[in-house]
């Protein structure tokens, strides 16, 4: 922390291509990363090397996949000045129902899971009807539906409904095949995804970097991009030898996760519909005197909350192998602690999906490294919240320093 | 002997000198008007006054009786009996009439609130200042003008000596302004001083002892409304607005060419207030290559035409028909308005205009981001391509398009917000107050600005509060009052004093 505070208190130079100046702008989300970091580092040495177990790390992805994908969404709602309390009860609600369609009904599972992301579309509706075209508040219109929808799910599912499909529970539960052998004891499917993601990420970053160098734009000094892209590589590569070495190899979910997360960064890094997102979030007013069809934007927000309502809810049912009224209980707000942490401005307007993820895996390692530790799971509430307010303490008083030192 | 002086009273904003200075006194029991046009520095001198502008924040001194005074805050002044009602009324609208008379400063006794005693006094205080209500009616249950009374009511509970009313009539009907005017004199025959700030030249000669015009942060003119030269509305005309022109303005010979907009018998009613005319059976033309002034004072309707016009993005009851090239045009929705080229930008660029925590070219591409998109997805080398040409032919001083327009200066905003708008390729620009709050320099590279988009052949609308940047810039002027427009003037024919009188005419046509 003592380094975040020595930079804060030099006044940011105007340009962005001074190393520091450049540091000084992109210091939240990269100070995010660091306290990751530190606090992996710190439960690596507190349980003896037991985190970073090859099969905790694949563990880890498992059993916050649906954090990462309610907090995609999540992001785009905050953003856009809202909040929505209500995803916890549709993800148990859509589960639910997701559950009876292959048990009782005998759906095929895709079908299935086509039939629940579509229940998304249609609660995300709802609820997008009530807070862009009527004007409810979302909060008050989330609240309905939390209450609303995990009634349905327990009118639904009265009794829990066991899954037996393996198609279904491999979703969830298990990993990429082990189509390409091994190679010494490493999974050879794991390591081409890892080589497919750190190629992508060089390939993008250098071809978007090109790009602004043509046009005269030079967002980061040359060593803090080559810095970040080896930094990048290193722990993707990292990551990649650890899950490699795990039993199963590559989660499925994680090619999920993965793939939602590149594609919700790029809407909201390169779209027009991402773009509004921000202007609305921004400066609402300019945003409408733009041309901005700020309901209709709203509405699409909230119809996109209840596609990743659904996702995580087939997620989450084929990693329980049942559909369960209770299911999802404060998934909202495992979500929106996750975009607070990641760097999600409180008022609006700013927001990045990967600083979500951030946030995620913060809240889901402090979980994991506490209980291998055999910390109780009060504790285990009690340190997430408290890490909560410190990251929005540290946005709003680092602001307020930006703020004064101009 | 005077109950108030100000003496020397200086204060400086960052970049501008609002006050420069200013010494006035206020006798006794007399009712003083201050006027002066939008901008002069009269509210700015008013909350140095009351202590909204603390002591030390500015030089000079403030002397009540004869003794300085050292407001920190409002609650300091009003301890002295200087109570200020600012234009906007600060009123509760959901408690109650006697809850809002006594609002900080409530009736109780250990925390515990006396109602019998808080209604009994509140009933006292209507009856003085002659509002019937009860004292457990609701704000929002009576108009702005018994408003306007509680408010009244509210100053008199802190035994107030001085009493400042900002523009008390602007929103006030006739005969509620009537009963003001009846109240302002009836509480100086009990002894209390009132300085009222005023556009109405009718109002000031009707009540006011003494005349006090500031123009540009200083005191220009101090008239005894009783001496022995009558003081007539055009003297304290001629006060307001004399200053110099000489070179301020760019020289520009204007090529002006077909009409482009036509703006026939427009109407629009207040938004909440539906009943309401804010602008009233307007008509107005814009040719291209021409610059065409909209004058008038706060309240005239100006803003309010322009952005009704701009795709109906002000008021409700909207009625009128509007030609682009002899064509009328359909423009319900700020989308269609910019599809047909018509581009507005705002008089206040923080709240309406820019986005601050994102960067230049974003704010520039925001209103037309189909421009540099396909299929939905923005090309980022296509933007910063566009985004750095604007920025360089407008001269934005920023090291590049990627800086965040919050840490911009208020000209360079400005440019970002015509960069904004040029992006969209607009057959008309409405500019309003363009060149507010910004730096002479800046302003001259402003107004350079919009000689250059007239002589591409854009019809130009500026909004100015500023007579001297009106002649000094337009080929034309229309002249508001009152939601009407009430005149139009050549450039050869405009003068000061003559838009003056077009812009405190009456709705019957009589100069105020």
């Amino acid at each position: 922390m003592s380094t975040l505070e020595a930079t804060k208190q030099e006044p940011a130079p105007a340009e962005t291509s001074s190393l520091r100046g450049y540091l000084g702008q992109n210091l939240w989300q990269y100070g995010m990363l660091t306290i990751l970091i530190a606090i992996v580092v710190t439960f690596q040495i507190l349980t003896d090397g037991r985190l970073l177990y090859p099969d905790n790390v694949a563990a880890l992805v498992q059993q916050n996949a649906y954090v990462l994908i309610l907090a995609i969404g999540m992001v785009m709602v905050i953003v856009a000045q809202h909040i929505d309390l209500s995803v916890g009860s549709i993800v148990a609600f859509i589960g639910g129902y997701c559950a009876l369609m292959i048990t009782e009904w005998h759906w095929p599972w895709p079908v299935a899971v086509a039939a629940s992301v579509a229940i998304g579309v249609v609660v995300g509706c709802w609820q997008g009807f009530w807070i862009a075209y009527v004007g409810i508040p979302a909060f008050i219109v989330t609240l309905g539906g939390m209450l609303l929808f995990r009634g349905l799910a327990v009118l639904a599912v009265s009794q829990t409904v066991p899954v037996q499909d393996k198609g279904f529970g491999a979703i969830a539960a298990k990993s990429l095949p082990n189509a390409l052998g091994f190679l010494g004891n490493l999974d050879g499917m794991t390591l081409l995804v890892g080589a497919i993601a750190i190629g992508g990420l060089v390939f993008t970053q250098v071809r978007s970097r090109r790009e602004l160098i043509r046009y005269d734009l030079r967002l980061e000094p040359s060593a803090a991009f080559i810095g970040k892209l080896v930094v990048f590589a290193a722990l993707t590569a990292y990551i990649t030898y650890l899950l490699a070495e795990s039993t199963d190899g590559t989660p499925n979910v994680l090619i999920i996760v993965g793939a939602l997360v590149v594609l919700y960064t790029y809407i909201m890094g390169n779209t027009v519909f991402g773009r509004h997102i921000y202007a609305m979030g921004g400066n609402l007013a300019a945003a409408k005197l733009s041309g901005v069809k700020t309901k209709r934007v709203t509405f699409l927000i909230f119809v996109n909350m209840g596609v990743l309502a659904g996702i995580a809810a087939v997620v989450t049912t084929s990693r329980a192998g049942a559909g369960v009224a209770g299911a999802g209980t404060n998934y909202e707000l495992d979500a929106i602690a996750a975009a607070f942490i990641g760097g999600t401005a409180v008022t609006g307007g700013i927001g990045k999906i990967t600083g979500a993820v951030i946030g995620a895996l913060i809240m889901g390692v402090l979980n994991m490294g506490l209980s291998i530790l055999g910390a109780d799971a009060a504790w285990q509430q009690a340190i997430k919240g408290l890490v909560l307010i410190a990251a929005v303490a540290f946005d709003i008083v680092s602001k307020r320093l930006a703020n004064s030192s101009q | 002997m005077p109950i108030l002086e100000m003496v020397g009273i200086t204060k400086t904003f960052p970049g501008v000198k609002a006050l420069q200075d200013v010494t006035m006194s206020v006798e006794a029991g007399e009712v003083h008007a201050i006027c002066g046009e939008n901008g002069a520095g009269k509210s700015t001198l008013m909350k140095i006054l009351s202590g909204v502008y603390p002591h030390g924040s500015y030089d000079g001194e403030i002397r009540l009786d004869g003794e300085p005074c050292h407001f920190r805050s409002i609650r300091d002044s009003e301890h002295r009996g200087v109570v200020i009602i600012h234009q906007e009324l600060a009123l509760s609208p959901y408690l109650s009439i006697a809850e809002n008379i006594f609002l900080g400063n409530e009736r109780a006794s250990r925390g515990i609130v006396n109602w019998p005693q808080t209604n009994r006094r509140a009933a006292e205080l209507l009856a003085r200042v002659g509002l019937r209500e009860a004292p457990d009616t609701k704000i929002l249950d009576i108009g702005v003008g018994k408003q306007q009374l509680v408010e009244i009511a509210k100053a008199l509970s802190k035994e107030v000596r001085l009493l400042i009313l900002d523009e008390p009539t602007a929103a006030l009907n006739d005969a509620d302004s009537a009963h003001l005017l009846d109240l302002i004199r009836q509480l100086k025959s009990q002894g209390i001083t009132s300085i009222i700030i005023s556009h109405k030249l009718n109002e000031i000669a009707a009540i006011a002892d003494t005349t006090t015009v500031i123009r540009d942060g200083r005191t220009v003119a101090t008239f005894d409304m009783h001496g022995a030269e009558p003081v007539t509305e055009e003297r304290i005309i001629r006060a307001m607005v004399g200053r110099d022109l000489a070179h301020r303005f760019p020289e520009h010979t204007p090529k002006i060419g077909d009409e482009v907009l036509r703006i026939e018998d427009w109407t629009v009613h207040h938004p909440i207030d539906r009943g309401r005319v804010v602008v009233d059976g307007a008509n107005l033309r814009v040719h291209s290559g021409e610059i065409v002034g909209l004058a008038g004072l706060m309240g005239a309707g100006r803003t309010e035409l322009a952005m009704s016009v701009f795709g109906h993005s002000y008021g409700t009851g909207i009625s009128g028909r509007l030609h682009l090239h002899g064509t009328e045009i359909r423009a319900r929705s700020v989308d269609e308005a910019i599809g047909h080229g018509i581009a507005y930008a705002t008089e206040d660029r923080k709240r309406y205009g820019l986005n601050l925590i994102e960067d230049i070219k974003r704010n520039i591409t925001a209103a037309k981001l189909a421009a540099v998109s396909r299929l939905g997805i923005v090309s980022a080398g296509a933007e910063v391509h566009r985004a750095e040409k604007l920025r360089k032919e407008m001269r934005v001083k920023a090291d590049s398009v990627a800086v965040l327009t919050g840490k911009l200066s208020g000209g360079n905003q400005q440019k970002v917000v015509l960069s904004k708008w040029l992006f969209t390729e607009p057959e008309v620009l409405i500019l309003d107050e363009p060149t507010r709050g910004i730096d002479v320099g800046a302003k001259y590279e402003i107004y350079e600005i919009i000689n250059a988009l007239a002589d591409a052949g854009k019809a130009v609308v500026v909004i100015s509060s500023e007579l001297p940047e009106l002649l000094g810039i337009c080929d034309r002027i229309y002249a508001m009052s009152q939601g009407r427009v009430t005149g139009e003037v050549g450039r050869a024919e405009a003068t000061q004093e003559g838009l003056m009188r077009y812009m405190t005419m009456d709705k019957s046509g009589v100069s105020r």
